[in-house]
């Protein structure tokens, strides 16, 4: 019989990471695009680092990083009482830090599509950074929001190595769909690992098929607006 | 009355560039900054409404300070109250032309001149639509009257009519004009077309390098003596033909080809494409170059 929990786990972990992601694009996004400072090369290249670095690598120094031995991993269970080593929480973090491209450089490149003069125009009307951020900047952006939306959680659904490396394989709190079908294929259970490969394939192709069809009308209306 | 009294470096395409800039507008004047491109026009607007900061000095608007670099007063932009229209009118795309008149409303401001607006500007029947569907002298019109909502004291205008086809032009000029006087406002207009100039402005301050050159009414800056005529248009030469012993001067005035005859001496500094004065002195028109 297939086991549904892993699939549950895969999505509650895609949803908390596009949250917190989306909570933390936004105004980094916004940094991003417009701030003059010169050294914001090294965030821009920091951002985009999970872009090239191979999953086991970030896995490897995440779990260093989460480890009760070392400093920050000590300071957290012993002030916090948190244990991020092969605990959904942890996952959630390296899930985070691995999809953070996905999800800031479609906002970021929103932004910097925008006219300037549009932000100087709502400022010379009286109206606040915080109010231009959210009724000028951010409903006209809309469509870089969404675009990532969808890759962060499309890529989150896809991950493995640094699920692997963080989170192991624990039923009910770190086995997601990608790493129940390593596990099933070890044990020769190929039906099983056909179900969830045939389920993720799927999503996938269902979630690019939205994205490029919502690219579509959006590029319409967008005439037409 | 504004006093400006500036000084900032500039990287310009030449190299480093000092704009130093020392001049007064007085109340509900027209003031028409004219000058080529990378001498510092748009600069100045900029400066005045407090997206660029100047390195040094002081700006003072109605007895209000706004700038002053050695008392360290510096009024943020949303302070300033100054309308200004972009040259790519910035209208915000995600709003109707309604919607972007209403989100220029202060708090509890009254909304009547919403429709005020909405009807000077001939914009009723194109409310609802967004900016998207607009051509290019209705975005013009919706981004002279948001700029207006506020009910500011000094309009900026940077280059508002470049994109817009001659007979449009001609139209939007009247619609700045009625503004203008409607408001009681204080304008300056970055242009390049000495017509548009001679039609709106009461001054001209013509900058060269960020420093400026010359300064007077159209006329004082334009020609290079002063015509007394009964009427005078500006325009552009568009052909020269001879005719037995006299030439026949084909001049576009507005949309308008107007023909005079000239004689030789009158034509001989004058090509195709002269921006020329034409004024009727007693019976006679005389075309004098303005350029």
């Amino acid at each position: 019989m297939i086991d549904f929990e892993p699939i549950y786990l895969t999505l509650k972990l895609a949803f908390c990471t596009t949250i917190i992601l989306l909570v933390l694009s936004l105004p980094l996004a916004y940094w991003l695009a417009y701030s003059q400072l010169k050294s914001k090369v090294i965030i821009e290249a920091i951002v985009s680092l999970p872009l090239v670095l191979p999953p086991s690598v970030l896995g490897f120094y995440l779990l260093l990083a989460f480890s009760a031995e070392n400093a920050f991993g000590k300071f957290l269970d012993q002030y916090f009482d948190i244990r991020l080593v092969f605990t959904f929480p942890g996952l959630v973090i390296a899930s985070v830090l691995y999809s953070l491209p996905f999800m800031v450089q479609p906002i970021q490149n929103g932004f910097k599509s925008l006219s300037k003069s549009l932000i100087e125009a709502s400022l010379l009307l009286g109206k606040s950074k915080t109010e231009t951020f959210f009724k000028i900047l951010i409903p006209n952006i809309k469509k870089s929001i969404l675009t990532g939306i969808v890759l962060t959680f499309a890529h989150t659904i896809g991950e493995f190595g640094v699920v692997l490396m963080v989170g192991g394989s624990i039923p009910s709190e770190t086995k997601v769909v990608s790493i129940a079908i390593y596990d099933e294929v070890q044990a020769m259970n190929y039906h099983n690992a056909n179900v969830y490969a045939g389920i993720l394939f799927a999503f996938a192709f269902v979630v690019l098929l939205c994205v490029y069809s919502i690219n579509h009308r959006f590029s319409k209306t967008s005439l037409l607006q | 009355m504004i006093v400006f009294k500036i000084q900032k470096k500039l990287q310009a395409a030449s190299g480093e560039m000092l704009l130093d800039l020392d001049f007064i507008i007085k109340e509900n004047e027209f003031v028409t900054l004219y000058g080529a491109s990378g001498s510092g026009k748009t600069t100045t607007l900029r400066i005045l409404s407090g997206l660029t900061t100047a390195d040094k000095g002081m700006i003072t608007v109605h007895n209000t300070s706004w700038l002053d670099t050695d008392n360290k007063v510096q009024l943020p932009p949303q302070k300033r109250k100054i309308a200004y229209v972009f040259q790519d009118y910035a209208l915000f795309p995600n709003m109707s032309v309604r919607e972007n008149l209403s989100y220029a409303l202060e708090k509890g401001q009254d909304k009547t001149i919403i429709e005020e607006l909405l009807t000077l500007m001939e914009l009723e029947q194109l409310q609802h639509q967004k900016p998207a569907q607009l051509s290019g002298g209705q975005k013009q019109r919706v981004a002279l009257a948001r700029a207006l909502v506020q009910k500011p004291a000094i309009l900026l205008l940077d280059e508002p009519l470049s994109a817009v086809d001659n007979e449009m032009r001609a139209k939007l000029q009247d619609y700045i004009i009625q503004a203008h006087r409607k408001y009681k406002l204080t304008t300056i207009l970055v242009s390049h077309d000495i017509a548009e100039i001679y039609k709106m402005s009461d001054q001209v301050i013509v900058l060269e390098n960020g420093k400026i050159s010359k300064k007077g009414t159209p006329e004082q800056v334009f020609s290079s003596r002063l015509v007394s005529g009964k009427f005078q248009f500006v325009g552009e030469i568009l052909k020269i033909e001879k005719e037995n012993f006299v030439y026949i001067v084909s001049v576009l005035i507005g949309n308008n080809v107007v023909k005079i005859i000239a004689m030789e001496e009158e034509i001989k500094d004058l090509e195709m494409g002269n921006k020329v004065l034409l004024a009727s002195k007693a019976f006679n028109p005389i075309l004098t170059k303005i350029d």
